[in-house]
């Protein structure tokens, strides 16, 4: 079976520094995938370069990024655009900018469909709010006419959910979707993800920090730091049995109602390629064997 | 648009409140403007004398209220026994014409371009930078008055004048908050559901910025019958016998000692156009942006 997303030794640079070091990443189709790590590992990253939104001064400069067997980087630039938003989608991190402010909601989600699925006005209308009652927004007509300062954070994302959801995307990503949002507000917005991605059969690639969030809904992660993939595996395995030290640090940092938590503390520069070594890796691994 | 039918719904609440935003400002504003526009477009009907009847008889009357005036020339006559206001009546099509079609022309171009270096940037946005730099570094009326001479005077050339100077207003604003809006989110978003540039700039990004071209349409339009006024006054715009205020003032100079008013008439008709045209823009634009600021 083809990957949903094939990720292949992805080095993405900012001038001289490698924000990405030769990551790479699969997910499989219906799959939902944690990519975790602390700021600045490069998470946030690797979800612009698999949508082509790098910032100008950022360059891939190894790698490939494939999305179901099709190389997105050799791609044509209509063709890749013509993916974009139909069958690849993103979950923005802020509702809150991530909305035009000058457009209705109704003519924001009427666009997106209009745009890739070539649906009339009235089409568009229809659909606009069987989406909008798809993810549990009362009164839809009334919020299609409404302009996004006119609603809720909580409401916005729920919008920008259902645009995402709205063309069947074989691949969601999701970037930090909660982290704008209140703790009530954000198992909402995760039961809808999940939800939806049944319904629409879409693998997730969940873009977070927050531990918590990965063991409720991904089934694998992958854990970043610094530009490189530490380690990844099933969630069960990798939440209960990390094998690397990084992994177990990032754990013990969670915090926890039944014990204070541990400050993650920043690895000296001197010994990152000490932490990235294969060798450390299997230390640990043998350590915790005896 | 997919909120057509819901427009008719949605509207008539936030049209109110869009009008409650704009204020006292946007009522003033609209009813100097509508003076002007209307008094341009009826001037055959509203002027109660052919403002080129000359009746050297009753030259520079006063203004029907003050001692000596008559009541059938409300505003006087000038030295040459012509209806002042019929005069003022009558300049006021030009005004509006050159207003309307120069703040037009220069704001296409000028939000082409802007639009164009905001967003390629790159040396695309250095080189039309550059020639806004240098552009404005010419004095205008100068320009204009080469223009003029050029092409000869007469109200294209008045035009040409004014959007040949003043599209560099649009282009460096534009451009700038063209920058500014892409750096936004939901530009992000909008290339994330896969828009082209030109789809992106002319669905996303322009909507942003009409707030901020209202303003600077209306105040383009109040330079352009300031420009016109300047012109007009060293006798280089429209053909001789059509009135404007700027000739009316020139005339009204000469003998300003005798009869102030008929200098001082067309400057209170230029003032209240311009003022009306800024207080209007600005009313204008808190009224159509939907996120209040307060």
């Amino acid at each position: 079976m083809t990957a949903t997303l094939a990720v292949d030794g992805l080095t993405v640079a900012i001038g001289a520094a490698n924000v990405l070091r030769g990551i790479s990443l699969e997910v499989q189709p219906g799959e939902v995938r944690g990519l975790v790590g602390e700021s600045g590992a490069g998470k946030s990253m690797l979800g612009r370069a698999v949508l082509g939104l790098l910032p100008a001064n950022a360059a891939v400069t190894a790698g490939r990024i494939a999305f179901e067997g099709r190389d997105l980087m050799a791609m044509a630039e209509a063709e890749r655009r013509s993916l974009l938003g139909r069958r690849i989608a993103l979950i923005p991190q802020d509702p809150m900018t991530s909305l035009n402010p000058v457009k209705r909601i109704g003519a924001q989600i009427g666009n997106l469909l209009r745009h890739h699925l070539g649906l009339s006005k009235r089409a568009a209308l229809v659909r606009s709010l069987e989406l909008l009652t798809e993810v549990a927004i009362r009164e839809p007509v009334r919020v299609l006419g409404l302009y996004p300062h006119e609603i809720s954070g909580g409401m916005r994302q729920r919008v920008l959910i259902a645009m995402a959801f709205a063309c069947d995307p074989a691949l969601v990503i999701a970037d930090e979707p909660t982290t704008a949002l209140d703790v009530t507000v954000q198992r909402q917005v995760l039961q809808l993800v999940e939800r939806l991605r049944l319904r629409h059969g879409s693998a997730v690639l969940f873009v977070t920090h927050d531990l918590g969030v990965v063991a409720k809904i991904c089934r694998s992660m992958t854990v970043l730091h610094a530009g490189r993939v530490l380690e990844e595996g099933e969630t069960a395995n990798v939440l209960t049995r990390p094998r690397h030290a990084y992994t177990r640090a990032l754990l013990a940092a969670t915090p926890r109602a039944d014990r204070p938590a541990e400050a993650l503390r920043p690895v000296p520069p001197a010994l990152l390629e000490q932490l990235w070594s294969e060798a450390y890796r299997l230390d640990h691994v043998a350590a915790e064997a005896v | 648009m997919a909120d057509i039918a819901l427009i008719s719904v949605a509207a008539p609440p936030r049209l109110r409140a869009g009008l409650k935003r704009g204020g006292l400002r946007l009522w003033i504003g609209a009813a100097l403007v509508a003076l002007l526009v209307l008094s341009a477009l009826f001037a055959p009907v509203l002027a109660p004398h052919d403002p080129l009847a000359q009746d050297l008889m009753s030259a520079q009357l006063p203004p029907a209220w003050m001692t000596g005036g008559d009541p059938a020339y409300l505003l006087g006559t000038d030295s040459l026994g012509r209806c002042v206001l019929s005069r003022l009546i009558n300049s006021a099509r030009t005004a509006v014409m050159v207003a309307l079609i120069a703040a037009t022309l220069a704001a296409a171009i000028g939000v082409a371009l802007g639009l164009f270096a905001g967003s390629f940037g790159g040396w695309v946005d250095q080189s039309i930078s550059r020639l806004i730099d240098v552009w404005m570094a010419f004095p205008p009326v100068l320009l204009s008055i080469v223009l003029a001479a050029v092409i000869g005077a007469g109200l294209t050339s008045v035009i040409a004048a004014i959007v040949v100077v003043d599209w560099t207003r649009f282009a460096r604003v534009i451009r700038a908050e063209t920058m500014v809006q892409l750096t936004r989110d939901y530009a992000a978003a909008a290339q994330v559901i896969g828009l082209s540039r030109a789809r992106l700039l002319r669905l996303e990004i322009l909507p942003n910025l009409v707030p901020l071209l209202v303003t600077l349409l209306a105040v383009e339009m109040g330079i352009a019958i300031l420009v016109e006024v300047i012109l007009s006054f060293v006798g280089i715009s429209v053909a001789g016998d059509t009135p404007t205020w700027g000739s009316m003032i020139a005339e009204g100079r000469q003998i300003v000692y005798q009869a102030p008013w008929i200098m001082a008439l067309p400057i209170v008709c230029i003032i209240t156009s311009v003022i009306g045209l800024n207080l209007f823009g600005d009313g204008l634009r808190l009224a159509l942006d939907p996120v209040q600021r307060s």
